[in-house]
């Protein structure tokens, strides 16, 4: 499946090892869960990139201790609907301080990049290569946020605190209230 | 009220932008149904059984007259003349075009209006007590509280694909009018050890199939921690929520199978991590959300009012609707006044463009310009003069909204049923209809005294028949319609869920069984007891045995 990236296609030198399998000695891999716990020992004095895919039942607290052995963390999507990696996501990034690739994988549409971008996935794996092209489009749509999240965004209650005062907002006063709340 | 700032505009606007551009990709077919559904439903549009439903949220049900008047537009323009008011403190219009939904929204945007999260599995619009600032057993305004929640859930990135919906009621006032122990989540505005105001936080009520009252988890959470909270609680329930099977997977189902010592220990532990973060809420913010709901400008008049005192005497039919439709207000020489949309033969909740208009002419004249939406499904005008209150009711009278039943047998709560509702197994409006001109005389009405009557057309129970003194829930035994009814519900502090009587009445029997019941109260009752206190004191049995006994 394509790869995008800030809305590019780039291209993805990660290898996913089937369960079961024994990992190659060499080259960037990208394991399950069930193959990091058998291989654990292999797998951390290998010499090369290693990532981990955790499906969508699979909390990130699992490998928690052991975060900085990977390069990529992905996390599956079975369906849109299911929104756990959304948590995890952000769990990753202000509660752990994973700062490397996260990676959302399976059910990725357009209308999600925009709360996946927030939570701090920072790549996505989408179902065309027309898919990526919605990307800055996506991600300009809604141009405030009331949460704080994982994204650069400063939330609009910051936003407020740095206001000054000529620009404050309209204050209620009753006798605009009692005519009819007319502006 | 509240009023929006710049950012609040920006969000909505943009929001309604996007959702016409999601229409276009639907209406073009780059959107399939099936990827549509999910973003149409957070923005609060339905596929019923003969068109689509466009849900608008009305925040903890405060309107501005010049909202209700561009409700009342909405039901003119893009609808057949008329909207529903629902029990979530929403309006409900059931007759939008696809294509013209996006221009629907902009016309709410221009006051300040939106139908973000009003279904889907985001939380949903945050309701509140419909009495909130005029109550005189009131704590604290909720409101201002309903608002940071509505801002902090507005598009939450990741709250947007909850396993179920989720909702949140906040009452301020100990005698609960938010139904708060229904809710995913209910806030009660509490006193703290040294008399400073915080929240005591329920978690896990629902409805449906599975009816839950609301468990108390933290017994004191000071102001500044109310959003930290709610993250650490929504967090732990969307990584652990079940997504197997929708029946299973609202919160007060994670509550019951963990447990709730469980359930609390996990949230106090997310809470940690959080409650010194971006989340806390600065006292600053608070005070200025506060200064939106302070109180009108009240004049210092007597309490006593003697024009108004003679009016009683000599109009009974005033006297009567001021007998049930009129409250205590908190400051000397007001009145708050229940608005009835429940008409004899009429459809709970449903209101004209035309009565919409006149109850907004009539807010403009007499009550600061505003008024709420109760869950019951009626309105209120929060602020009255006691002088003013004969000339209010002769405009409500002018308009067929002076209906003297708040709080009695016909105020009745019920859903749309068969009529409107895919999902229904019976019709709930017409049983509502029949009761309503079954116990028609009014004398009768106010001898029965207060009662609360909830008729749900099938177990997803939007009309919360679990909760109603009196609920009737309709089931389908092969192809014909049923009737089970439950007693001893109510939806207050004390919420408790009714007790089935017993089997299920048929379409022709089910309005005798519910007189049967009311005169088994009577002739039980003993003096100054409402139902629901009879009902407490003798239990389900002497019911049973009279409706069961004719058989
Ligand atoms: C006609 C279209 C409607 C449909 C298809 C519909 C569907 C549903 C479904 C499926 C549920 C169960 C959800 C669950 O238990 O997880 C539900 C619950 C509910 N609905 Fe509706 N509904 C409709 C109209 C309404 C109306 C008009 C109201 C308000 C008067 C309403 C208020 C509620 C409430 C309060 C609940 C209970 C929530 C709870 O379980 O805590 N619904 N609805
Ligand atoms: S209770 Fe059932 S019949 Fe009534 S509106 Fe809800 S889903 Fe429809």
């Amino acid at each position: 499946m394509p790869l995008a990236k800030d809305g590019q296609l780039i291209d993805d030198p990660w290898t996913l090892v089937a369960d079961g399998a024994v990992p190659p000695a060499e080259g960037a891999l990208l394991v399950s869960y069930a193959t990091w716990t058998e291989h654990r020992d292999a797998l951390s004095r290998r010499n090369a990139p290693l990532g981990i895919r955790l499906d969508s039942d699979q909390s990130p607290a699992l490998i928690a201790d052991d975060l900085d052995r990977f390069d990529l963390i992905a996390l599956d999507i079975p369906v849109f609907k299911d929104g756990r990696a959304y948590s995890y996501a952000r769990l990753l990034r202000e509660r752990y301080g994973y700062a490397k690739e996260l990676r959302a994988v399976g059910n990725v549409l357009r209308d999600q990049y925009h709360f996946l971008h927030r939570c701090g996935f920072d790549t996505f794996e989408v179902a065309t290569d027309e898919a990526a092209d919605a990307w800055w489009e996506a991600l300009s749509e809604i141009s405030h946020a009331y949460q704080p999240a994982a994204d650069a965004r400063r939330p609009i209650l910051a936003l407020r605190q740095a206001r000054t005062e000529h620009s404050a907002p309209p204050r209620p006063d009753t006798a605009t209230v009692a005519a009819g709340w007319a502006y | 009220m509240y009023r929006y700032d710049e950012f609040d505009h920006t969000v909505v606007a943009e929001r309604v932008l996007q959702f016409r551009g999601q229409v276009a990709r639907r209406l073009s077919g780059d959107l399939t149904e099936d990827e549509f559904k999910p973003l149409r439903l957070m923005n609060g549009l339905y596929l019923q059984l003969h068109a689509y439903m466009l849900r608008v949220a009305i925040p903890y049900g405060m309107l501005s007259s010049r909202q209700m008047r561009k409700l009342a537009f909405v039901a003119r323009r893009y609808d057949k003349g008329y909207g529903h008011f629902t029990t979530r403190q929403n309006i409900q219009y059931n007759w939008p075009r696809l294509d013209e939904a996006a221009d629907i929204l902009d016309e709410l945007a221009t006051v300040e209006m939106h139908a973000i999260q009003t279904s889907g599995n985001t939380i949903r619009n945050v309701t509140a007590d419909p009495f909130a600032g005029v109550a005189a057993d009131e704590i604290e305004d909720p409101r201002i509280y309903a608002e940071i929640i509505r801002q902090w859930s507005t598009l939450h990135p990741e709250f947007s694909f909850l396993p179920r919906k989720f909702k949140i009621a906040v009452t301020g006032a100990p005698h609960d009018r938010a139904a708060i122990k229904t809710h995913d989540i209910g806030i009660a505005l509490k006193r703290g050890p040294d008399g400073e105001t915080g929240f005591e936080v329920f978690v896990g009520g629902g409805q449906g199939r599975t009816p839950v009252v609301a468990k108390s988890i933290r017994g004191f959470l000071p102001k500044r921690d109310l959003l930290s909270y709610l993250e650490a609680i929504l967090r732990v329930y969307n990584q652990l929520g079940r997504r197997d099977n929708i029946y299973k997977a609202r919160i007060k189902i994670l509550v019951n199978e963990i447990g709730v010592e469980k359930f609390t220990a996990l949230v106090e532990e997310e809470w940690r991590h959080l409650r010194d973060g971006a989340l806390a809420l600065p006292d600053d913010e608070i005070a200025r959300i506060k200064a939106y709901f302070a109180s009108p400008a009240y004049l210092d008049i007597p309490g006593d009012v003697p024009e108004f005192d003679s009016k009683l005497l000599t109009d009974p039919a005033f006297g009567n609707w001021v007998g049930s439709n009129v409250t205590e207000h908190k400051v000397p020489g007001y009145a708050i006044v229940t608005v009835s949309l429940k008409p004899e033969g009429g459809i709970p909740g449903d209101a004209t463009a035309e009565q919409m208009e006149a109850i907004a002419d009539l807010a403009d004249a007499f009550s600061f310009g505003e008024l709420r939406v109760t869950k019951d499904q009626n309105l209120v005008l929060a602020d009255i003069r006691k002088s003013d209150l004969f000339a209010l009711w002769q405009g409500l009278r002018a308009h067929g909204l002076e209906t003297p039943n708040a709080g009695l047998l016909t105020d009745i709560i019920a859903c749309p049923g068969l009529d409107y509702c895919s999902l229904a197994n019976a019709r709930s409006i017409p049983i509502a209809q029949r009761i309503g001109t079954r116990f028609g005389d009014l004398d009768r009405l106010r001898d029965i005294g207060d009662i609360t009557l909830n008729i749900s057309g099938c177990i997803n129970a939007c009309a919360h028949h679990h909760v109603g003194n009196i609920g009737i829930l309709g089931v389908d035994k092969k192809g014909t319609e049923f009737y089970q009814v439950t007693l001893g519900g109510s939806a207050d502090e004390n919420t408790t869920i009714g007790d089935i009587v017993g089997p299920a009445f048929g379409e022709d029997d089910i309005v005798d069984a519910i007189e049967t019941i009311v005169d088994t109260y009577l002739g039980l009752r003993t003096d100054g007891e409402t139902f629901i206190d009879t009902y407490r004191r003798v239990g389900l049995a002497p019911f049973k045995e009279t409706l069961y006994a004719a058989r």
